[in-house]
């Protein structure tokens, strides 16, 4: 649900990413808050059960400079991967303006990112939107690990339109801010 | 319907904000805001708040939609307006038409029942300049010439530039 206020002049998008438990969203938003300049963020909000999972969201106000007269800001939204948050999960797809599915490349979580994947078109569907009515892009991530499947098996089974994808090591930030940049561009485009 | 884009235009942005300017001084309070519920804020009045607006916006949007399913759960069709007292400062959150929420920061200045007076007018009021906008918004033609090519290239400048490590 992209905002464009023509008084104020600033245009407000809404990005999420989205994944299974355990994926590394939380660590993706982090990463971009701790590299940002102070100038381009906002307050970065997280509701977190003590294990550091996130219970509701984490949120992260993002703001460019002014592009003709237009302040431009993304708010970027993590959703809880577990199972059980369902109903929050859904409550942040609302208005959703670009998506990143962050698919973990464990061979053990292979199952997870399916059933993560599925949740979301369903979750979608509530809302009458299709993965193709959306800017969206799918980053495989912690590429560090050892038992990882290879991002060709990935693609097959996760990302059979070849959607914009990219490898990631979150911790450590490789591919965040290209999954980040890409899905950033194309929701502005969408807009014009 | 859950609307997929909107636009607010000067006109609408100014009804809105002597509404809003209205019942900042006639309930007494501290900051009056609007959003809408995806979190986005419409606009804001009042004393500067010492917190990020928009992150407390997202949150304020977040907490009357975890609210409004509980109603459902519990066989409502919504709960239209949920107030928060703390010692020093309270707030007041309404919903405006199906979309936009209204919150009002106050504190031992005013009370309870005067802002909830206040804010039922102002509600009314709001409704009309919302219904208004959402009228033009679907005569309008989609042609947007402001975000042209040249606001796109523009913006992923920006975007390359800032969003770096
Ligand atoms: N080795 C490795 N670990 C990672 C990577 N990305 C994230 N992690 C770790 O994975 C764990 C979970 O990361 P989070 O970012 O909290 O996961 P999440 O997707 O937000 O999980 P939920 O909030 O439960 O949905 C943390 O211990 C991270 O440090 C990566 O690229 N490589
Ligand atoms: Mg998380």
């Amino acid at each position: 649900m992209s905002l464009i206020n023509y008084s104020s002049r600033e245009i407000n998008v809404k990005i999420v990413y989205y994944g299974p438990g355990l994926c590394g969203k939380t660590t993706n938003i982090q990463y971009i808050y701790d590299k940002v300049t102070p100038e381009t963020k906002g307050k970065l909000i997280t509701l977190a059960t003590e294990m550091d999972r996130t219970l509701f969201f984490d949120f992260l106000p993002l703001e460019l400079g002014k592009v003709k007269g237009f302040r431009t800001r993304f708010h970027l939204y993590t959703v809880p991967g577990q199972i059980y948050y369902d109903a929050s999960r859904k409550l942040i797809l609302r208005g959703v303006d670009g998506i990143i599915f962050v698919a973990d490349s464990q061979r053990s979580r292979y199952d997870a990112n399916i059933e993560s994947l599925y949740n979301l078109h369903e979750n979608l569907g509530d809302y009458q939107l299709k993965l193709d009515d959306i800017p969206y892009a799918i980053q495989y991530n912690k590429r560090d690990l050892l038992d990882v499947i290879s991002v060709k098996e990935l693609e097959e089974e996760l990302n059979p339109k070849h959607y914009p994808a990219f490898e990631a090591v979150a911790v450590k930030g490789t591919g965040v801010f290209d999954t980040l940049k890409a899905i950033a561009k194309s929701v502005l485009r969408n807009l014009s | 319907m859950v609307r997929t884009n909107w636009k607010v235009f000067e006109e609408d942005y100014w009804a809105i904000n002597t509404i809003l300017q209205e019942l900042l001084k006639n309930s007494n309070s501290s900051s009056v805001l609007l959003l809408d519920k995806t979190g986005q804020l419409i606009s804001s009045l009042g004393e500067p708040p010492q917190f990020d607006l928009h992150s407390f916006a997202s949150l304020c949007a977040a907490d009357f939609e975890a609210n409004a399913q509980l109603a459902v759960l519990i066989g409502e069709k919504d709960f239209s307006t949920l107030y928060h007292q703390g010692s020093n400062e309270s707030m007041y959150l309404a919903r405006v038409e199906q979309n936009i929420i209204l919150v009002i920061l106050f504190d031992k200045r005013t009370t309870l029942g005067l802002v909830r007076l206040r804010a039922k007018k102002a509600l009314d009021n709001l409704e009309t300049v919302i219904r208004r906008l959402y009228g033009k918004l679907e005569y309008e033609n989609e042609e947007n010439t402001e975000f042209n090519e040249e606001f796109v290239q523009q913006a992923e400048v920006e975007i390359d530039s800032l969003f770096t490590d």
